[in-house]
């Protein structure tokens, strides 16, 4: 069981007010997703949950459980540290036992439970090496290992994939989510990567200077952002935003729209936005256009599916879908 | 980009090197030489080098007229039991200063440095008479506890820099893995900082085992420990040499060896985080 509630928590250091007080829910077996740009909070949240940073203000029940005053070690929660943080001068094996060795299990369980995470984990052939000794991917799984033996109440990730390579995220980016999908245990996960919350997420929470800007499915946020912020933070490439007139004549101070909500034609269309085409960028699957000159923004960039030839200078026009197109207040509030 | 050295300009260094240590090493040379020769050759002029006869009388006489191993086991006693009680105050201390560090930590480390700038003597008579208050003149005890408070600014010192050395994180993962503050400190951040540790201990061994003002102030007989051995030896009555070099040599001796065979350990302790 693993049931998170913040009520009101919040947390000052000194006269700096880093997270103003709010609440929060992460239901059971829930894949939580705190996401925001750097500074905004998101991993002082986290350590907030973990019990490493002492709250200024609110509680925070584990499983109905009051854990505000508790130490890390007694709310139950494992934790995986960017830096990965296993102990240097001890084996895998002995890095995976000791929360177990802590708990005071004895030999042969601490034995049969690391064997059955290393397996699970293809580090069976590792155990004898020190971490000095690994990969980065293999140190991340160890460090991974070492928090699941403990069949914890919830896990805890800190940037977990920020120091391994492209190719390596990718592929310990599902490792973990299926991961998730075995053990149904509780997960809080914090990036700054927007793929990241999309792809791995039950439930996304947008931060920003401490405040949720939104919190829900991945979908919710894409489809309804709440604001202009979760609209630009969601979503790759970024939503267009476009000011003044376009906006007026569709009743708000701003629109926003995809950029596969954006038709791209080489002959003029009636009501489109006409353009001269910046960089094309030719993904094989995809082709992201970023069109100049069109007068209602620095930059609309467009998804067109598949290749399309369009080069740097092309006079173009952008047709884009009514339907989805986002409407926002002065104060960069959704209109619905 | 890597500096090259021409092979004469390496032997020139070479002869150099060789000349500052043979320099440095020669009081300390002719001091052992010295306890080789008869009080008459000692005093020769010109002095001897080699060519003398060797004799081991010196040694006899000084073992005769005094109780080394006595002064010895002082020795050792004093400069153990106040390392290993500084360390065991200094770990918790630079433990919260490198990993909970307040406002005022700085302030605080700068302090304990500058009790090492008030000149002893300026203690003396204070620290004289709540010594005879306690009872503890001439006692291993009081000696063990004068020095560790000596050396513990040091000791904090040196654990700080190593300590600071540590990644939080990996005392935080200890934490989330259900480590309590003794198991925390016991099976990760000490064995991650024994290098540090090590050449703590050696280097406070070595500043006790010298240490001569307080040793020589506070004990008479009871408690004094091979530096008090020595200054017997430098007597009013008439300049022995040889017998005072055997002393010293005697009283050097154990210090040198583990310096010797810790010269690796205590040359990384002492330039560490110099170098990064």
């Amino acid at each position: 069981m693993g049931r998170i509630v913040l009520e009101q928590v919040a947390k000052r250091f000194g006269d700096a007010e880093v997270i103003p007080a709010l609440d929060l829910e992460i239901e059971d077996g829930e894949f939580a997703v705190f996401v925001g740009p750097s500074g905004c909070g998101k991993s002082t949240l986290l350590r907030l949950i973990a019990g490493l940073e002492d709250v200024s203000g609110g509680r925070i029940l584990i499983d109905g459980a009051d854990a505000t005053q508790m130490a890390p070690a007694r709310r139950g929660l494992a934790m995986v540290f960017q830096s990965y943080a296993l102990y240097p001068h001890m084996t895998v094996r002995k890095n995976i036992a000791f929360p177990l060795r802590m708990a005071g299990l004895d030999k042969a369980e601490i034995e049969r439970r690391v064997q059955s995470a290393a397996a699970a984990l293809n580090l069976t052939d590792y155990l004898d090496r020190r971490p000095g000794q690994l990969s980065g991917g293999q140190r991340q799984r160890v460090a991974i290992g070492r928090a699941i033996v403990r069949e914890p109440a919830a896990f805890l990730f800190d940037e977990p994939l920020s120091n391994l390579d492209a190719a390596l995220r990718v592929g310990m980016r599902l490792e973990i989510s299926e991961l998730h999908k075995r053990l149904r245990t509780t997960m809080i996960y914090v990036t700054h990567d927007q793929v990241e919350a999309m792809t791995m997420a039950d439930k996304i929470v947008v931060l920003q200077a401490g405040r949720i800007e939104q919190a829900g499915s991945p979908l919710e946020l894409y489809r309804a952002p709440r604001n202009r912020f979760v609209a630009g933070f969601i979503g790759s490439p970024r939503m267009n935003f476009i000011e003044g007139e376009e906006a007026g004549r569709r009743g708000a101070f701003a629109i926003g729209v995809r950029p596969e909500d954006i038709a791209l034609s080489r002959e003029p269309a009636p009501g489109a936005w006409e353009g001269v085409v910046g960089v094309a960028e030719h993904l094989g699957s995809d082709t992201f256009v970023h069109v100049h000159e069109t007068g209602l923004a620095e930059t609309i960039t467009v998804r067109v599916s598949g290749e399309t030839p369009c080069a740097h200078g092309d006079r173009v026009w952008l047709t884009p879908r009514e339907d989805a197109i986002h409407r926002f207040d002065a104060q960069g509030l959704r209109i619905a | 980009m890597a500096r090259e050295h021409s092979p004469r300009r390496k032997a020139l260094l070479t002869v150099a090197a060789w000349t500052a240590g043979l320099l440095i090493f020669f009081p300390i040379l002719w001091t052992i030489l010295t306890s080789f020769k008869t009080e008459a050759q000692a005093i020769a002029d010109p002095p001897l080098f080699l060519n003398f006869d060797w004799t081991l009388e010196n040694y006899a006489a000084v073992q005769e007229r005094s109780d080394y191993m006595r002064f010895l086991w002082n020795s050792i006693v004093i400069s153990g039991a106040s390392t290993l009680l500084g360390v065991l105050i200094a770990v918790p201390a630079a433990w919260s200063m490198a990993f909970v560090p307040s406002k005022r930590t700085k302030d605080i480390l700068l302090w304990m440095l500058s009790t090492k700038m008030l000149p002893a003597v300026g203690v003396l008579y204070p620290i004289y008479l709540i010594f005879i208050e306690l009872g503890l003149l001439d006692t291993r005890a009081g000696l063990t506890v004068v020095i560790m408070l000596i050396n513990l600014p040091i000791i904090v010192w040196m654990l700080y820099t190593y300590f600071r050395e540590i990644p939080v994180d990996i005392l935080e993962a200890a934490r989330m893995d259900g480590a309590d503050l003794r198991a925390e400190i016991l099976y990760v951040l000490a064995p991650m900082a024994l290098p540090g540790i090590a050449s703590t201990v050696l280097l406070n061994v070595i500043l006790a085992w010298n240490e001569a003002f307080w040793t020589l102030n506070l004990t008479a007989a009871n408690a004094a420990p091979l530096t008090a051995f020595i200054a017997s030896y430098s007597s009013p009555e008439g300049l022995f040499y040889a017998k005072l070099s055997a002393a010293s040599t005697m009283a050097i001796a154990p210090i040198l060896i583990l310096g010797w065979f810790s010269q690796k350990q205590l040359v990384r302790g002492l330039t560490f985080g110099a170098v990064k």
